[in-house]
């Protein structure tokens, strides 16, 4: 196998690692916030030194292939899209060790059932992590298409995340004592929908990847 | 494709060796003026045969015969006599041919006096110091103009064989692999001059060296077996290739 080769393929792998890490980083901190469960919430919380070194060796990975093998054409396009898809992960991981770290901080707060329903803070967990895992689907199989659902996912988070405000402020009135656990469940989804948005450009970065195609900044319906 | 003037424009070239065994096959593209185009491919796939037709090198073969026209602006050039084509496109080789019996001052103006053309002594100073000036050679070598060519430098020869070619004032200039003889540092000021160069003229390349062509090239052309199976604006030939053949080739994934 030529050189060039032999490296994108190890940054691949790299990449596909990185990348379950950081679907389980955000399906445990969902299901923490869910369950309350602050042990699941440490081991986010553990984990996230070993995404911070992925994304190193991933950034050195890439300065490395550019600097000695000059891909051009799919190649350049597979490294600098896996660049920015790197940073991407990054920072949804810090989301969910943002998320982790608020439940381990206040170990008393328990969220109440109705409101976990009426903001669909569960719909939301679960379609980011739908939306990650069809990014790497998509990377993993080199078709675009695969990615193609996350844009709309992607609108219904920051759908489910602009309703959450008027709902969690309606409940507040009504029980002025848990103000602060709503404030803890509004911190989480401004997280999740910040998570969605880097999905979002992820899928970007997959299109430009496999298709030569710029989607940034352009309209996607 | 940019819409700057055309200057060459080949029409369904074809050209063959052997009766059956054709080097170029059915090629069609037009050369922009002022512009520097590369013609990039493996061994074999017809690019130098190409470059070299454009001003009928390749019929100093035995047996070649040759289909189809390239008009240099409006005019055929197999309707041409080969001294008035040369005149107007020059060719630069692989390695420096500088005439080694030849002092610097000669090999400048070595094409008027093989041709005949008589000229006064001030128009052949002239000549000598307007080409080694555009060659950026003219302060390395002004006090040793009647030396001879070959004690310069392997890039300081390829300097003086362009300034040879640029004597005659070309509307083209044909150069086949001119670096590959040539440390980094020579290539990197013949890449710089030939950039300079194409202020004022036209620039047709063959090159092996695919990052030069991506350094210093306006279009690109990818030939394989005598095909022209590509040829568009260098950025989109490296960022975003039509033919899966192209890709492999510039990726080195080829073969």
């Amino acid at each position: 196998m030529r050189q060039l080769e032999q490296e994108l393929t190890s940054l691949r792998h790299d990449v596909i690692d990185m990348w379950k890490l950081v679907i389980s980083q955000v399906s445990n901190s969902g299901e923490a916030i869910l369950s309350f469960d602050k042990e699941l919430a440490q081991k986010v919380s553990m984990r996230e030194r070993k995404v911070d070194a992925y994304e190193l060796k991933i950034d050195s990975e890439c300065e490395n292939i550019i600097a000695l093998h000059q891909p051009v054409a799919i190649d350049l396009r597979f490294v600098l899209a896996v660049f920015k898809i790197n940073s991407n992960l990054e920072r949804i991981a810090d989301f969910a060790y943002g998320i982790s770290r608020m439940l381990i901080a206040n170990p008393s707060v328990i969220l109440d059932a109705e409101l976990i329903t009426n903001t669909n803070v569960r719909v939301m967990i679960s379609e980011v992590n739908k939306m990650l895992t069809q990014g790497l689907d998509a990377f993993e199989n080199e078709k675009s298409n695969f990615a193609a659902a996350i844009f709309s996912e992607d609108y219904q988070v920051d759908e489910i995340n602009n309703n959450a405000a008027r709902i969690v402020a309606d409940y507040i009135q009504k029980n002025p004592d848990r103000a602060f656990e709503c404030l803890q469940l509004i911190a989480a989804i401004r997280k999740l929908e910040r998570i969605g948005d880097h999905c979002s450009n992820i899928a970007e970065e997959i299109f430009f990847y496999i298709d030569a195609k710029v989607l940034k900044h352009a309209s996607k319906k | 494709m940019n819409t700057d003037p055309s200057i060459l424009s080949i029409e369904n070239l074809s050209i063959a060796y052997d009766k059956d065994k054709l080097a170029v096959k059915n090629v069609s593209a037009t050369i922009k003026k002022n512009a520097i185009t590369a013609i990039m491919g493996p061994s074999g796939c017809g690019k130098t045969t190409l470059l070299r037709a454009i001003n009928r090198m390749h019929e100093l073969y035995p047996n070649i015969s040759t289909e189809g026209k390239i008009k240099l602006y409006d005019e055929n050039i197999y309707d041409m006599s080969t001294i008035k084509l040369r005149r107007k496109v020059g060719m630069v080789f692989q390695r420096p041919n500088p005439f080694p019996t030849l002092s610097i001052y000669e090999n400048v103006i070595a094409g008027y006096k093989l041709n005949g053309i008589n000229l006064k002594r001030s128009e052949r100073d002239e000549i000598v110091e307007t080409s080694l000036k555009n060659v950026a050679l003219w302060e390395e070598v002004k006090n040793s103009l009647h030396k001879k060519g070959n004690f310069l430098s392997g890039g300081q020869q390829q300097r003086l064989c362009i300034a040879r070619t640029l004597a005659f004032k070309p509307d083209v200039i044909l150069l086949d692999e001119p670096t590959s003889a040539l440390d980094p540092i020579a290539t990197a000021k013949i890449e710089d001059l030939l950039v300079d160069l194409k202020q004022n003229y036209t620039i047709v390349l063959v090159t092996h060296n695919m990052t030069q062509a991506a350094r210093i090239s306006d279009n690109s052309m990818y030939m394989y077996l005598g095909e022209l199976i590509e040829y568009d604006e260098t950025t989109q030939i490296f960022t975003n290739p039509k033919h899966t053949s192209t890709q492999n080739y510039i990726t080195g994934r080829f073969g």
